[in-house]
């Protein structure tokens, strides 16, 4: 099997998962007082110091979840309540158009049942904020701002944002500002302290780490109204038990995929490069999308003209070879990707395309197996889809 | 063969599968979204075209350890099914949504798709046998069997398909769906029409088509004997809801004889005026072996689970036309007249076509 998909799911680091088995097996609530709770509380510290040591945060600034999609809820939903409640005028929330739907619906849903009003940004071809937009926006309507949101790096076309410096413009205004840095953690450098920024999403299962487990970072001056209410657990911002078997293993994972990330950025973007250029040859017509520099090293996205990126798969997956269209709706159903229409393809284009993302397991082979199959299953899909044109 | 098996998330579907997958061929389940907007899909699991039964049949797949995937069908459906059916009944007809079905998503958009992408055939959970001698029969469960809403399908159409379950009741199929561990094995069959969730084709009409108040007339008379509020709400052969002002001279109920979109009248009249002993129909297909050149003496069924009756058939340069036996009541233009030959080994499909009077 070739597994092209390491940006939905990444296989757990060994030393994660022997972390995460062997604690497991030991018994203790982290806010138990006895023996067995003082152990299991040592190891949820130790891991926050780890966590915290490599992303450049204090330990008291980090606060685990159950993952990206709740850090992200938190960070959005809860600051803009915490910052409305001490000046009820900051309704307004700054966000992009390419953000992942944890981030998009947590604003729209803000938007639609508390009143917030939303600026979004928008990006360029490439899939990149500009600072300048969001300076014009703050300087209009900086008052009014609750926060700002804006990823680290994009999921989908894998295009790396300028955040220290949309973090440095949010600051001038006052205003705190949040990162999706779930794709980043691992694939480009990470520095909380030195980012700027106030809140940062961090989950697991991209860099290593078990699913259903994450962290927001969240700096100490930023108050968050809790989304979970309960025992009063992480600075009383998320309650419930603390997961330490996944917390001791998400620790394990974040330190190794920091502390290798130069290494593996380096290796794998030269594979990356290679799978880009093979892919050229063998469909030359291809558009390749997002930015060519400012990129996630193991992020290859490509729309196939004339294709639809749901036969592709079909018939790559029938090859044994694992990708991405982007979402789909509830019902399964593929969707046009957002976020290449935030970079104005139009709908056909949107519709043609798919993600290859390679990670730390990624092999030559696997491109191998990629190129083997790819022309036959663009040739096909173009069959297909040239059935559409209604008869 | 690489097959592609349709599965609507009920049981039939599964099972279909599940028989492809015995008999060594490389399946792949593919879902049919057909609602362009699934949120209006969501409540409740009908037998197809909902949320839930996209998992169902998901999940059947898993089981099975098949690929499975969601094709977004939605706007061919509208168009060529929902549109269809809206225009029909506006044209005084009565259509068979689940025979467009067939003929214009199941075995033909999604059939045509398959074949691009590589497939050689579909799989479908339909209750009809189709055997290695290419001909289409009845299925063993005559309650259940749906050759009638298949015979609109052409030759090249049919070399394409794979019927697993014509051989097997419908009690068979759900014991087997059980004993293989599918969780749909006690799914209520679906049964009105996918697309009207609530079962209100004439609520959906009129939101569709609108009020077109007209004149019920009686066809003995001449009279005006009552009012409707679009002649698209009947249908031939109908009795109840006709709100008649008066009743019959003779006392007995009166039943719709036909409609006229052209002046918005619906006609009434004593049951046996409804009495037709020649079909004509429109767009024959003729599966059953060789075009006939000459009338065939058959079995002629008129409509979904209606009777069946002898008949002679004849194909011509207008179409197909069927000489009954004897007379039969409630014959609505739109439906399809599909000619069986009796087969002790299940009636044979000899052809089909749309009946326009």
């Amino acid at each position: 099997m070739a597994y092209l998909d390491h940006a939905a799911t990444t296989p757990m680091l060994d030393e994660a998962l022997e972390a995460y088995v062997a604690t497991a097996r030991e018994v203790g609530n982290a806010s138990s007082l006895h023996a067995a709770g003082r152990r299991a509380r040592r190891r949820v510290e130790e891991s926050r110091e780890r966590v915290a040591a490599v992303l450049g945060a204090r330990p008291s600034e980090v606060i685990f979840t159950g993952g990206g999609t709740e850090s992200d809820n938190l960070a959005v939903k809860g600051i803009f309540w915490a910052r409305r409640t001490a000046h009820a005028g900051r309704t307004r929330v700054v966000s992009s158009a390419v953000e992942h739907h944890a981030v998009l619906d947590a604003v729209d849903w803000l938007a639609g049942h508390e009143g917030a009003e939303v600026g979004w940004l928008p990006v360029d071809a490439a899939g990149r904020l500009d600072p300048e937009r969001l300076r014009a926006e703050l300087a209009a309507h900086g008052e009014r701002v609750a926060l700002v949101t804006a990823m680290w790096a994009n999921n989908e076309v894998g295009t790396v944002q300028p955040v220290a410096e949309l973090a440095s413009v949010a600051a001038e205004h006052g205003v705190p500002f949040h990162t999706d840095a779930i794709q980043a953690v691992g694939q480009v450098p990470v520095d909380f302290a030195a980012s700027g920024a106030s809140a940062l999403t961090v989950t697991g299962h991209k860099l290593g780490g078990p699913t259903g487990v994450g962290a927001l970072l969240l700096a100490r001056d930023v108050a968050a109204t809790p989304v979970l209410h309960g025992g009063g657990q992480e600075r009383d911002v998320r309650s419930g038990t603390l997961d330490t078997a996944g917390i001791v293993a998400f620790a394990v994972a974040v330190e190794a995929a920091v502390k290798g990330q130069q290494e593996y950025a380096a290796r794998v973007a030269a594979l990356r490069d290679e799978l880009v250029e093979r892919v050229r040859q063998a469909v030359p017509e291809v558009i390749f999308n997002g930015d060519p520099v400012e990129r996630l090293p193991g992020n290859a996205h490509f729309s196939f003209p004339g294709c639809e990126g749901d036969a592709l798969l079909l018939l790559l997956d029938a090859q044994g070879i694992a990708c991405s269209t982007g979402s789909a709706c509830s019902a399964g159903v593929a969707q046009p990707s957002h976020v290449l229409l935030a970079m104005g393809a139009d709908d056909d284009r949107a519709r043609s395309s798919l993600r290859f993302t390679l990670g730390h397991t990624s092999t030559r082979a696997e491109v191998d197996a990629l190129i083997a199959a790819l022309p036959a299953a663009v040739e096909r899909a173009r069959r297909a889809a040239a059935l559409r044109t209604p008869r | 063969m690489r097959v592609l098996a349709a599965m609507s998330g009920g049981v039939d579907s599964a099972v279909a599968a599940a028989r492809a997958v015995e008999a060594g061929h490389d399946v792949t389940g593919v879902h049919l979204a057909l609602a362009r907007n699934p949120q209006t899909y969501r409540t409740g699991a009908r037998g197809c075209c909902t949320l839930e039964d996209s998992r169902d049949a998901r999940r059947a797949a898993d089981v099975l350890g098949i690929p499975f995937y969601v094709w977004d069908l939605a706007d061919r459906f509208h168009e060529d099914v929902v549109d269809d059916f809206v225009a029909e009944y506006a044209a005084g007809r009565t259509p068979n949504p689940c025979l467009r079905c067939n003929e214009k998503i199941k075995f033909a958009a999604v059939l045509d798709r398959a074949v691009a992408l590589g497939f050689d055939a579909v799989v479908t959970g339909h209750h009809a046998r189709l055997g290695p001698d290419g001909l289409l029969r009845r299925s063993v469960d005559l309650a259940k069997d749906q050759s009638y809403v298949l015979a609109v399908l052409t030759r090249a159409q049919l070399d394409r398909s794979i019927f697993p379950l014509g051989d097997s009741t419908k009690a068979e199929v759900r014991a087997e769906a059980a004993r293989r561990g599918l969780a749909v094995a006690d799914k209520p069959d679906s049964h009105d029409i996918c697309f009207i969730a609530d079962g209100d084709t004439r609520g959906f009409l009129a939101e569709r088509l609108g009020e077109a108040p007209g004149e019920v007339v009686d066809a003995l008379t001449g009279a005006v004997v009552g009012s409707h509020n679009g002649a698209y709400q009947y249908t031939v052969g109908q009795r109840r809801g006709l709100h008649l002002d008066r009743p019959a001279p003779d006392g007995r109920p009166r039943y719709v004889l036909s409609i006229t979109p052209k002046t918005n009248t619906v006609t009434v009249g004593p049951a046996e005026a409804l009495e037709v002993s020649q079909v004509r129909a429109t767009r024959p297909v003729w599966t059953g072996g060789e075009r006939p050149a000459g009338p065939v003496e058959c079995e002629v069924q008129l409509r979904a689970h209606g009777d069946v009756v002898p008949a002679t058939v004849s194909l011509d340069a207008d179409g197909l036309h069927a000489e009954l036996r004897r007379p039969v009541r409630g014959v609505a233009a739109g439906q399809a007249v599909v000619a069986y030959r009796p087969d002790p080994a299940g009636d044979v499909v000899l052809g089909s076509a749309t009946i326009t009077g």
